[in-house]
């Protein structure tokens, strides 16, 4: 059964290998005459102030953790919906429940303004 | 054979990204090691029969975790390495600690497995998943033996959220 992987390999392979030739012949092949303006990150545009690594605001990490959770509420839905036919009234009624304690959350996620980007 | 093969270059790969991301001075490098880890996994189970829990694993994991990782990398100011010598001594012993019960585990589940018969062993992993679809079966054990589970995550998801939302939040 692993063999049904194979296209996969092979197309993962191609890919690598076509990412590296055109590094390297881009590296064989260019003429390289490096100054300061052309080493910068950005060439054109506006300079670049500060360090990249600066301190991010919280809120950003509220949305990615919210991001996550209802990812994996999703998650939890797949298996449901393709075995749904065979678990009948059953899965739908444990699913509903599943749905509305996580209902509770995004109600009170609601309610407390998480979802809006206040300044 | 093949698949031996297979399976020892990537827990080869899983090992060295494993160490990378403990090794690397940058936190934003170990961060991206951790990706390449957590893609490696997913191969293994893909080569385990189990593709539901790989794709969770690239779109949860790989996407998800690891995106809430780096906004922790970001939100703690990690610029300069610890640069407080840590107590070298101290270290090394609880490192020593650490290596001999790792080496007691498994040596434990050498002595365990060889004890127990091999035609036992593989009988218990080959379970015949593939007659139906890897998702689907993952859906009855789910929906029907792991009901109490299943609806316990919802709780425990609820409590991330709202746990999530008071640690945030300005003024709730």
């Amino acid at each position: 059964m692993l063999t049904s992987y194979v296209p996969i390999f092979i197309f993962i392979v191609i890919a690598a290998a076509f990412a590296a030739f055109t590094i390297v012949f881009a590296r064989l092949v260019s003429a390289q005459k490096p100054n300061a303006i052309k080493l910068e990150p950005y060439e054109c545009g506006i300079e670049a102030a500060g360090d990249a690594r600066d301190r991010y605001s919280i809120r950003y990490y509220l949305i990615a953790m919210l991001f996550v959770i209802f990812d994996v509420e999703t998650v939890f839905m797949f298996p449901w919906a393709v075995s749904l036919g065979k678990l009948a009234v059953f899965g739908l009624i444990e699913m509903l429940l599943f749905l509305f304690i996580l209902v509770v959350g995004y109600f009170y996620a609601w309610r407390k303004g998480a979802l809006e980007w206040q300044l | 054979m093949f698949e031996s093969i297979l399976f020892y270059t990537l827990a080869a790969f899983i090992l060295g990204f494993g160490v990378l991301v403990v090794t690397a001075r940058n936190t934003v490098h170990c961060v991206v090691f951790l990706v390449a880890n957590f893609l490696c996994v997913a191969m293994i189970y893909v080569m385990l029969g189990a593709e539901f829990l790989a794709i969770i694993q690239v779109l949860v994991y790989a996407g998800g975790i690891v995106v809430l990782y780096l906004f922790v990398v970001m939100l703690v100011n990690l610029k300069r390495g610890p640069d407080a010598a840590p107590d070298r001594r101290r270290q090394s012993r609880v490192g020593f600690v650490l290596a001999a019960v790792m080496l007691a585990e498994i040596s434990a589940i050498l002595v365990y497995s060889a004890a127990r018969p091999a035609s036992a062993v593989a009988a218990a992993a080959a379970t015949p998943l593939q007659t139906v679809g890897n998702t689907e079966v993952v859906g009855m054990l789910l929906y029907t033996d792991y009901l109490i589970p299943f609806e316990v995550a919802s709780m425990l998801l609820l409590v991330a959220m709202i746990g999530a939302i008071l640690l945030a939040k300005k003024e709730i």
